[in-house]
């Protein structure tokens, strides 16, 4: 009875403190400008089902793109025995499914322990790959100490589940076999099994086992649940409505901005009326609060996997551009934006932005615009448009474009082309031969 | 040439219209290299006998490098000003000769009321091929040449047009050796976002020179372009490795011209 009541108490705080801190995240996101994104529902959900749900972007990495299919599968199908671990947890009961469920109990059981033996497995990898290996994907100057950690939590947290869930299994397969109190035949536990002659012989020190590693299990669950908001291992849960708000466009169009347009109208045509905008907006992106809900719910979506940047013409090539900081510091700016607001209320300014403070203008000027980053990743983050977004702020409300682009521009308007040729000139390739 | 270029204002001027615009764009109008393969384009319109025309003189930049380089404002301008000129000569259809104003056009047009059935001349040469009115004949052959394509940005991953410039170079007696970047994961040539016009930020190396490992590894005797800004970060890279006897590097239309004579 003690023990139901301490953990529902665990439960609610933990689902509490997890919803609280998710809807900060909603709030934060939704400090982005408004873009709409709900037109072609059934083509979303496709992409939803294909690139989230099905996974299609993992398999230009093969190696990596298996050992995460056993992790997520693992992950989203033991979520039915974590099902089973909070009934139990509540009712003070004991393997409530294997009753009714019978011998589907034993199949599904015997699913749990060969995925959770796959997760396992590849999170071991998954740790070489980046503690002794060291794949050059996962460095670079934005992969600083906090980054690298948080990964190697991740991954520690899943193996030290997983290893729990078996031992927990193996314990209580044991006080099966030994017909001990509560603990019936309940299938045939085909990994913990293999692991159970390890355990001792003793029923009391079992059962002490078997508990142990229950409570561990489902508390380590909850405070991992609790991890996520603050941890880029929040990809999971955005990656669904990441993919669902896709731009469906051609990667190749930009958006056209719309208060540009009113003012150029204006231009061409002095009898344009343009509708009021309400508040005269600015150009470009200076700050998280310039870019749009989308940019920022790619932001928190980033799982820093790094494929934007290992394709990245500029930073193959040594320059400081890589996309993957792009989102991380987007993702570091507005949690930093957040915080202020909970902490000092609307108005407070802290004298810093996204742009200079964190985001550099020799990485903006360093991207080629060639859709690389975006089409490498896996849940179909686009950092080119923040890239562009603040591009436009220097060119259009600074004027501090490199002095080389302004020539350029110059040209373009005053001639119609990049380079100083006349206009008068365009056709005489005609006559060239 | 042969022929004498037609532009849009003689047409109107006669009271015609034709099929297809071509739009050359600013480096197939100024830049020698790139004006060259503009004179093919017209070659291979005028062997297959489509009615087209150029704008000449009334052409202007699409907008593509101040887009990307972050100046919407000029974009719009330039944008606007060319949807007059093309509306004004009621133009449905039109053929670019670089990715980037066949992206610009194509994508961003529309949402400024310029609406057009854009392609890209490698999907013209597709067309082409596949209704018979293009072979591989009569010219300089490049039976047993290792030739590989280089993907534009901007038609590749930008637009999804992969297979119609490699139709135009399947139909070649040829081995078609694809470098190890290539489609979707092809590897940018550098000069996209405005990089054309102004230095690189510090690195280790130039983007094309980057590129130039996959061309030397595929051993491509001839490197397909279809970009007139590839083609000048890909010709200096061979340049750059003193290559010029052993790697051409050529646009698809060029390639088009040759194999047929024309």
């Amino acid at each position: 009875m003690i023990a139901q009541v301490i953990f529902i108490i665990i439960l609610g705080v933990a689902v509490y403190l997890f919803a609280k801190n998710v809807a900060k995240i909603r709030r934060n996101i939704l400090l982005g400008k408004d873009t709409d994104r709900s037109d072609q529902s059934s083509e979303r959900w496709k992409v939803m089902a294909k690139v989230a749900l099905g996974q299609t972007k993992m398999v230009k990495r093969p190696l990596a793109a298996v050992l995460h299919f056993f992790v997520y599968v693992g992950f989203v199908i033991i979520n039915l025995e974590v099902l089973e671990i909070m009934i139990d947890g509540v009712f003070g009961s004991h393997r409530i499914f294997s009753h009714p469920l019978g011998g589907l109990y034993d199949l599904l059981i015997g699913a749990f322990e060969v995925l959770a033996l796959l997760v396992l497995t590849a999170c071991i990898v998954f740790l070489c790959r980046r503690n002794i290996v060291h794949l050059k994907r996962f460095t670079g100057v934005e992969m600083t100490k906090w980054p690298k950690s948080d990964a190697n939590y991740i991954l520690i947290t899943e193996i030290l589940l997983m290893s729990a869930f078996l031992t927990m299994n193996a314990a209580d397969y044991k006080l099966q076999l030994l017909h001990f109190s509560h603990y019936v035949k309940a299938g045939s536990f085909p990994v913990s099994s293999l692991i159970a002659p390890i355990l001792p012989d003793n029923a009391a020190t079992l059962e002490i086992v078997e508990r142990v590693c229950w409570w561990f299990h489902i508390i380590g669950i909850l405070a991992f649940l609790n991890y996520l908001p603050y941890s880029k291992h929040f990809h999971i849960l955005l990656a669904f409505p990441n993919t669902y708000y896709s731009n469906l466009n051609n990667k190749g169009k930009f958006t056209n901005m719309a208060s540009v347009t009113n003012e150029v109208k204006a231009m061409l045509d002095p009898s344009f009326v343009p509708e009021s905008t309400g508040e005269p907006a600015r150009f470009g992106a200076k700050d998280v609060t310039d870019l749009s809900w989308k940019n920022l719910m790619e932001a928190y979506t980033c799982t820093e996997c790094g494929r934007c940047t290992s394709v990245c013409p500029a930073n193959i090539t040594g320059k400081l551009l890589s996309p993957r900081k792009i989102m991380m510091d987007t993702r570091d700016r507005l949690t930093e934006v957040g915080n202020n607001l909970d902490k000092h209320g609307k108005d407070h300014d802290d004298g810093k932005a996204l742009l200079d403070s964190y985001i550099t203008r020799e990485e903006l000027w360093a991207c080629t615009t060639c859709n690389a980053c975006a089409d490498a990743c896996p849940v179909n983050i686009n950092p080119l448009e923040i890239i562009t977004e603040m591009r436009r702020y220097i060119v259009m409300e600074e004027s501090q474009a490199p002095a080389s682009l302004n020539n350029m521009f110059g040209n373009v308007e005053n001639n119609g082309a990049p380079w100083k040729y006349s206009q008068a000139d365009r056709f005489n390739w005609a006559d060239n031969e | 040439m042969d022929q004498k270029i037609p532009t849009m204002a003689d047409m109107a001027a006669q009271g015609q219209e034709p099929e297809i615009l071509f739009w050359v764009g600013c480096a197939g109008s100024f830049d020698e290299r790139a004006q060259k393969i503009t004179r093919d384009i017209c070659k291979i319109l005028q062997h297959v006998g489509i009615n087209y025309a150029v704008l000449g003189t009334e052409e202007s930049c699409t907008g593509d490098p101040a887009k990307r380089a972050g100046n919407e404002f000029l974009f719009q301008m330039l944008a606007m000003t060319n949807i007059q000129v093309l509306d004004g000569y009621n133009i449905k259809k039109i053929v670019t000769g670089c990715p980037h104003c066949f992206n610009t056009i194509k994508n961003e047009y529309p949402g400024l009321g310029g609406n057009y059935e854009v392609i890209h001349h490698s999907q013209l040469i597709q067309q082409l091929i596949d209704e018979g009115k293009l072979r591989a004949e009569g010219g300089e052959s490049f039976k047993g040449k290792r030739i590989s394509f280089h993907d534009p940005c901007y038609l590749g991953r930008g637009n999804n047009v992969y297979e119609a410039p490699r139709a135009a170079l399947e139909i070649l007696d040829t081995e078609l050796v694809e470098l190890k970047r290539c489609k979707s994961n092809g590897l940018c040539c550098g000069a996209g976002g405005g990089q054309m016009f102004k230095e690189p930020e510090p690195g280790k190396k130039e983007i094309n020179m980057e590129r130039m490992v996959d061309i030397l590894e595929a051993k491509s005797q001839i490197v397909a372009a279809a970009c007139p800004f590839c083609m000048t970060m890909l010709t200096d890279g061979v340049k750059h490795h003193d290559k010029e006897q052993e790697i051409q590097v050529l646009d698809i239309a060029e390639i088009t011209v040759r194999a047929n004579g024309l």
